[in-house]
């Protein structure tokens, strides 16, 4: 049924689209550059806001930044670079992972609340979110937040749209805080150690006042043989030589320190998720208290469940890779995740798998509740992204 | 200031009400004496106040449970409260509600360096949580000016900041889960010690939520390592502009300081009659501190030093060692105090792009002669929040009067400059009215439609954040012993019942 998606060029247009929807009952399908097609497929017709684009306001002496919410991000990125700043939540691109083509938008990081390694030290895409504009279920323009570093006034709706992947209104228009660009890089390779090492190592560095950028740990399956634990330092050149060599000194053993454009690769292997690219399986996105995740991993390895798995941020973020088949370890999974706390993602399934296992974690009884509860305020016809957000398998569309 | 009328219904149910309330929390746990409840008629926003109907003080969360369930079930108001200190009427009661306080709920759970955060009971103090772990290096990096008294269950309902936001963000930045008590009774537990949220951002919205959408018991706060060390530079400036447009080099040249605090001339005359704090003659200070190894200190001050000479400066101060750092802050950190010696004073916290800083200042002063009143500026330059503090005579209500209107324009002024009515104090009732100015109807309807969500009958500090006539069909919508329950709207087409 899906032909030309839907492609306002204006907030009204956008508000008039959602009304005329609303009172049909017709669902949409919200999309930013339709680069991160996370979660069971859905039914209705695209709705895209690449036709919103555009850096609105940019002002580095105040770390501000504005943009529709369609703006590519490479555009944010290269804007930023030129006055040696950037985004420092260091969102992924899924294109290599889900095989996805298309342009990777500001709006669409923001509503899959986008991170990368960096999160262990900058925060969250949500972190560094000022503001946003959005357009509700019942077409009317809304505002949270704003353009400033401080701002309690009213509810935080802004950071709740971040993460709710559409399903409470489509993004129009998102503000960040940005922030300095360091001079250089680096990053401390021990190879050899195991998980439960690694993440001993990983956190005595992240409790040490020399600012770790990045944590994460590779295991000898993924890095061609022997392990290697990852630890990255960012800053002007003669402060991130000081920091590696007192950072060696702390941790002890050896350690390689690989430099700048080197350094980078290592980063962007571990963001993009380059080891299981070109790995048949679901892929699972887990995150956990740090010193659990080589603790999970064992507990999978116990119970017979085939993986391989690698870990980012200090131990917390566990990137997983299981046979498609039957839930693709979901009971497992999530079982142990129940006894440990924290929560797992199908990120890349088939799509039978996607329609069977809710590809969100679960959330207890009353919050799912309260989920339903906004989404009825905020969309009373349902037409944002049905299904998406449920906890159960999106049901079959019955009102195209 | 207005609050709406005591509920007759609830007043005539006084003494049921309290013996349950008794039956449930022990008769410690409650204060019914109006001698003793005098002490919870206001927080630190004392112009306005009221007697609450009792003060409930839980000391676990099934007592606050328990406490819920009994004001869910008879339809009273309930005014959380964590230590008082807020400057916005947050916890100002009605004279029909009960205070419900946290202050006995304040124990240390759990200490995890290995994953770098602190589980506590809500109550606890700020400060008192930084003091738990900086003997082994570590540091809640939250600190509002308040942070001796203050409690964390406030901060996360306020989204507090502090001196150093800049670098370390808000509450709302360094929180990762809490045990909450939901307007029915029900306890939930919202994140933990680990990254993001699997569904909608909970987090975000409790935070900030001035305790309207549930009663935090317990908190799961980030913990960072202690910089090696910290120390300031002084830039002493003839003009507001000249120092607004040396804060934007600094930030423009990729340097990010800790903080940068700025104080303007009647501040600067002000503390140095109070403590004589030895600051240059000159219109604009600011306090600018770097954190790292002494090497990495002494390279950024050499690097903030050569943009400041770039801006004509009066006089630069360089902190050698810590008797040096600690002359510098005396005299900011006493602002207050000395603004205090002066008069009375209603310290407002609008929020402005940094850019703006200059116009910004100039359009205060303007008001300040407009209303004959005194006004000193004392503020976090480096995230644009502004605490111009209004000078009064308490005993003068004419000129409180002045002082409330000169405040209302300011905020409308810093709205229009493209910034927010508060940055860290919250709305309260304070600037209640004042939020049409930065929201359509549209979007305050949104807001309280999340609270519909949360807390149906809104018995949660109900007549706080909106403006009492939008709120005021939610608020009246409330009937004395109808358990409502869930918002359970009929389940939309396409979603599973």
């Amino acid at each position: 049924m899906t032909t030309t998606p839907l492609a306002p060029a204006s907030e009204e247009a956008l508000a008039e689209i959602i009304r005329d929807h609303a009172a049909r009952r017709a669902p949409l399908v919200i999309r930013g550059g339709g680069t991160r097609p996370v979660g069971p497929p859905l039914d209705g017709e695209v709705l895209t806001t690449t036709a919103l684009s555009g850096v609105t306001l940019y002002e580095p002496g105040a770390l501000t930044l504005v943009a529709a919410a369609g703006t590519p991000l490479a555009e944010i990125e290269a804007l930023l670079t030129e006055h040696g700043q950037r985004l420092a939540f260091e969102p992924m691109d899924h294109r290599p992972l889900l095989g996805t083509a298309g342009t990777p938008t500001i709006g669409g990081v923001v509503a899959a609340n986008v991170s990368g390694p960096r999160r262990i030290e900058a925060g969250a895409c949500r972190d560094t979110l000022l503001g946003a504009r959005f357009v509700n279920g019942k077409g009317e323009i809304l505002k949270s937040g704003g353009r400033v570093m401080k701002n309690v006034t009213g509810y935080d709706l802004a950071r709740l749209m971040a993460g709710a992947r559409g399903t409470l209104g489509v993004l129009t228009e998102v503000s960040f805080k940005v922030l300095p660009a360091p001079e250089t890089e680096a990053t401390l390779v021990a190879r050899g150690h195991d998980a439960h090492r690694a993440v001993a190592l990983l956190s005595k560095a992240l409790g040490s006042p020399w600012r770790v950028g990045g944590a994460g740990y590779l295991p000898a399956d993924l890095a061609g043989g022997t392990s290697e634990t990852r630890i990255r330092i960012e800053g002007r050149e003669d402060s991130v030589r000081a920091r590696g060599e007192k950072l060696v000194r702390h941790l002890g053993g050896d350690w390689e320190m690989v430099r700048a454009e080197e350094s980078a690769a290592l980063w962007r292997e571990l963001r993009e998720v380059l080891p299981f690219v070109g790995h048949d399986g679901a892929v699972w996105r887990i995150s956990l208290k740090p010193t659990d995740g080589p603790v999970l991993l064992d507990l999978l390895g116990q119970d017979g469940l085939a993986h391989h798995a690698f870990l980012d941020w200090g131990g917390g973020l566990v990137w997983l890779v299981t046979p498609d088949t039957g839930d693709a370890g979901a009971a497992i999974i999530r079982g142990h995740l129940a006894a440990l706390g924290g929560h797992a993602t199908l990120v890349r399934a088939s799509e039978n798998t996607r329609r069977t296992v809710p590809v969100f974690h679960p959330e207890p009884p009353r919050l799912a509740a309260l989920a339903r509860g906004l989404r009825h305020r905020f969309d009373p016809a349902g037409i944002l992204n049905p299904g998406l957000m449920d906890p159960a398998p999106a049901p079959l569309t019955e009102h195209a | 200031m207005e609050l709406p009328a005591p509920d007759p219904s609830i007043l005539a149910r006084r003494d049921a009400i309290l013996a349950r309330l008794r039956q449930a929390v022990g008769a410690e746990g409650l204060i019914t004496d109006p001698v003793e409840t005098r002490a919870y008629e206001c927080d630190a926003l004392s112009a306005y106040r009221c007697p609450p109907m009792a003060v409930v003080l839980p000391k676990s969360t099934e007592e606050v449970a328990r406490i819920m369930r009994i004001c869910h079930e008879e339809g009273v108001p309930v005014t959380p409260r964590g230590s008082g200190t807020s400057l916005a009427g947050g916890a100002l009661p009605t004279a029909d509600s009960i205070i419900l306080g946290t202050s006995r709920l304040n124990r240390v759970l759990e200490v995890d360096y290995d994953n770098r955060f602190i589980r506590v009971e809500a109550g606890r103090t700020n400060l008192s949580v930084t003091q738990e772990v900086e003997s082994d290096g570590f540091f809640y990096a939250p600190d509002p000016s308040s942070q001796l008294a203050c409690a964390i269950a406030g901060n996360i309902a306020m989204n507090s900041g502090g001196a150093h936001c800049l670098k370390y963000g808000v509450t709302v930045n360094n929180l990762l889960g809490v045990k909450m008590v939901m307007a029915d009774g029900e306890i939930v537990e919202i994140g933990g010690p680990w990254a993001d949220l699997p569904g909608y951002d909970w987090l975000a919205l409790v935070t900030g939520s001035e305790g309207q959408l549930g009663i935090v018991t317990e908190a799961v706060l980030r913990i960072l390592p202690r910089p090696e060390g910290a120390r300031p530079i002084l830039l002493a400036f003839p003009s507001n502009e000249i120092a607004g447009a040396c804060v934007a080099d600094i930030i423009r040249a990729g340097i990010l300081p800790v903080a940068i605090e700025f104080m303007d001339r009647p501040v600067l005359e002000a503390v140095e009659r109070f403590v004589g704090a030895g600051y240059p003659e000159c219109e604009a200070l600011l306090i600018v501190e770097v954190e790292g190894s002494e090497e990495e200190i002494d390279t950024e001050l050499a690097r903030i030093r050569a943009i400041a000479e770039t801006h004509d400066p009066i006089e630069i101060r360089e902190a050698r060692d810590e008797a040096d750092a600690a002359r510098i802050w005396a005299g900011r950190k006493s602002a207050f105090g000395a603004m205090g010696q002066i008069n009375d004073y209603i310290c407002l916290d609008g929020t402005i792009p940094v850019s703006r800083l200059p116009d910004v200042l100039k359009g205060i002063g303007d008001l300040a002669r407009k209303y004959d009143l005194g006004v000193g500026n004392v503020f976090h330059a480096g995230d644009g929040n502004m605490h111009p503090l209004i000078l009064y005579d308490a005993n003068d209500p004419e000129e409180f009067a002045r002082a409330e209107a000169m405040g209302a324009e300011v905020l409308r002024l810093c709205v229009e400059a493209g910034g927010c009515l508060t940055g860290e104090h919250g709305v309260g009732v304070e600037k209640r009215e004042l939020m049409p100015a930065q929201f359509s109807r549209a979007d305050l309807e949104a807001q309280m439609d999340v609270k519909d969500v949360f807390d149906p009958n809104w018995i949660l500090n109900p007549a706080k954040v909106f403006p009492l006539t939008l709120s005021a069909p939610r608020r009246e919508r409330r009937r004395p012993g109808a358990a409502a329950g869930a918002d359970s709207p009929p389940a939309p087409p396409g979603q599973a019942a």
